[in-house]
């Protein structure tokens, strides 16, 4: 099979030009040996087989795409040979899409992400930031006050399977216990693991329900902080408050900032769906959407990050103000990132 | 109606006009929704495929672990922790990497020859492309794996349909096709055509008018040229580069009736290819004066 496939095409001598009896044909055999050159260079590049070609190959190519790009716009008004044309356009269409695809792989997209691209991606959607920010202080004010009313709401927020036995009337010592770590690493990457797959469906959802103008994906960052508010109260009542903000503070720091940009970048899409200015609706939506999943990816590794920290780094670091300092310098560290690190990736306008 | 009309308005439906920086408008192709629901389960079926492949080379290095007695020693977690993180960037990756390359398709959409562009015919760029894969989460993976897990609540899995079909059908109402994640990129799918350059059709001695069979020689008055426009041009060309005998013949009796010749037969195909290339010389010949003949309504 493989000899089939990479067997080169018996070379067939063009016709002389003379030959053809119509003008439109004479224009087309003087012209048809560059497409075929051109139809060669894309093929590879499309295989991925660019080490099969010659620098002066690649250097032609943009010039033999204009030549099959102008031959193409004289054709239209000259020639009815429907094949020719039908080719042509495959071809110029084909060749556009090497010359102005993709500039760049995966990897050098990546450096240029972390080097600038994600932390200005970021400060693009601080108003939406803000926004995300006021409604999961405001959640989680109102989970405390709920439950401070009414105990009955706690068992409506928290629901009973992942409170397990974290209830209010709960001894100090059944919750403590949930605030111990661990000796080993035992079990853990397994555990951050299952953390993080979890975490991240969470924070893909609240950016991707910005599709539906914003409303759910504020609705789920509420939802989550009462939850908070809920358990800060539980805590605080049975005197282990600071010991639970200390425990949570690990990863939460870095995994509260991460859905908080996830909410974020759901509402700048939803924002700019809702009043989209001058531009169509659908203009809106695309530029919003591009910015906000360049956060998303950020979000994806700062759960990266959150997962380690929850799984190893909480359960193996047991005091409360050793905990304290690692969620606070990590709170630290992502702030002076996104909002210090002004460096302006290569090749995007000032 | 006429048949060129009716072709027309079915290809309208389906064709954009991209235009390249150098003012060249070139017309693109929307990818049927069938082409595009095919090549997301050949990519689909490919990832489990995958996946499953993966969990039995991982079960059977447990396995061995097990039987050495080493199950304790956290190789097995490492196992494990493994297969859930490839799994992840599986599901995550595994369309953004492929579209970011050169043809800018999944393995699914090459084998169906459609691939994604940017609506605004500028380039596609990274971002683009993840935003795009980003949706397909919520889209297809996240109200599935709700079906799967929701066991009987007939709620639930009621509310995971509906969001399941609101994605699904989302194709379905809008012009362009558009999925989601392509009104959040701004991309859309297109065909990739791939077509081979056929030979001239003016090359032989047909073309001359002579007939290399018989020795007779043809010529068409401008009168009886002026019946046939471009849509019939085309149509015999499609019919003199397949070269059926029966349609030849049958076309060629319908031409001889409608120019009033004695059809005469055996030589066929050199009338058609001197009737081909006189009516395009004709025609050509006009369209240098700006005079076009759209078919032969017109």
């Amino acid at each position: 099979m493989a000899l089939g496939i990479f067997r080169k095409k018996p070379f067939v001598p063009p016709p002389a030009i003379e030959e053809a009896a119509l003008r439109s044909d004479r224009f087309r055999l003087e012209r048809e040996e560059d497409w075929r050159r051109l139809d060669h260079i894309v093929t590879r590049l499309e295989k991925g087989r660019i080490g099969s070609l010659s620098d002066a190959d690649i250097g032609e190519l943009p010039a033999l795409y204009r030549t099959a790009a102008s031959s193409l716009a004289v054709a239209r008004e000259t020639t009815l040979d429907a094949d020719a044309l039908a080719y042509l356009e495959a071809l110029v269409q084909r060749a556009w899409f090497q010359v102005y695809g993709p500039r760049s792989g995966m990897i050098a997209w990546l450096r240029r992400f972390l080097g600038g691209g994600w932390s200005a991606a970021v400060r693009g959607i601080w108003l939406d930031a803000c926004i995300a920010l006021a409604v999961m202080v405001i959640g989680t004010v109102v989970g405390w006050l709920l439950v401070a009313g009414d105990e009955d709401w706690y068992y409506a927020l928290v629901g009973g399977g992942m409170a397990d036995g974290r209830v209010p009337g709960a001894s100090p010592e059944t919750l403590r216990e949930f605030l111990e770590g661990q000796d080993n690493a035992e079990g853990l990457s397994a555990f951050a693991a299952f953390l993080f797959s979890n975490n991240t469906g969470v924070s893909i959802l609240a950016f991707a329900l910005g599709f539906a103008f914003g409303i759910p994906s504020l609705m789920l960052l509420i939802h989550n902080t009462a939850l908070l508010g809920a358990m800060l109260w539980l805590y605080f009542e049975a005197g282990l408050g600071l010991d639970f903000v200390a425990w949570l503070s690990v990863h939460g720091t870095t995994e509260l900032f991460a859905i908080l940009l996830a909410g974020a970048a759901g509402l700048h899409i939803g924002r700019s769906m809702a009043f989209p200015g001058q531009r169509s609706v659908l203009a809106a939506a695309a530029e919003a959407g591009r910015r906000a999943a360049v956060v998303m990816l950020g979000v994806v590794f700062m759960l990266v990050v959150a997962a380690l920290l929850e799984g190893y780094a909480r359960q193996l670091v047991h005091d409360m103000q050793g905990r304290l300092i690692l969620g606070v310098s990590m709170l630290a560290l992502w702030l002076a990132y996104f909002f210090a690190f002004r460096r302006r990736p290569e090749g995007e306008a000032p | 109606m006429s048949a060129r009309q009716r072709i027309e308005a079915r290809e309208a439906r389906v064709r954009r006009t991209m235009v390249t920086p150098e003012g060249i408008a070139l017309p693109v192709m929307l990818a049927s929704r069938g082409a595009r629901f095919g090549a997301l389960l050949i990519d689909l079926a490919l990832m489990a495929g995958f996946m499953v492949l993966l969990a039995v080379v991982l079960l059977a290095i447990g396995v061995n672990l097990f039987e050495a007695g080493m199950e304790d020693n956290g190789a097995g977690e490492f196992i494990v922790v493994l297969y859930v993180l490839i799994g992840f960037l599986i599901r995550q990756f595994y369309f953004m990497v492929f579209e970011l390359g050169a043809r800018g398709a999944t393995p699914g959409k090459r084998a169906l020859r459609i691939r994604i562009a940017a609506r605004d015919g500028g380039r596609l760029t990274a971002e683009a492309v993840v935003a795009r894969n980003l949706l397909r989460d919520i889209e297809l993976f996240l109200p599935l794996t709700f079906l799967t897990t929701s066991g009987d609540s007939s709620a639930a899995n009621l509310a995971a349909t509906v969001w399941f079909l609101v994605f699904a059908l989302f194709p379905f109402f809008n012009r362009d096709r558009l999925r989601a994640g392509d009104v959040i990129a701004g991309t859309w799918v297109v065909e990739a055509p791939r077509k081979m350059l056929a030979e001239a059709l003016s090359l032989g001695a047909g073309a001359r008018g002579h007939s290399s069979a018989t020795g007779a020689r043809y010529a068409f008055a401008d009168r009886e040229l002026s019946v046939y426009g471009e849509f019939e041009l085309q149509a015999l060309e499609r019919l003199l580069r397949e070269g059926r005998e029966d349609a030849l013949v049958a076309v060629a009796e319908t031409i001889c009736r409608k120019i009033g010749w004695q059809p005469g037969s055996g030589d066929e195909r050199a009338f058609l290819e001197a009737f081909y290339a006189q009516l395009r010389a004709r025609l050509e010949g006009e369209m240098r004066f700006g005079r076009r003949k759209a078919d032969k309504h017109s």
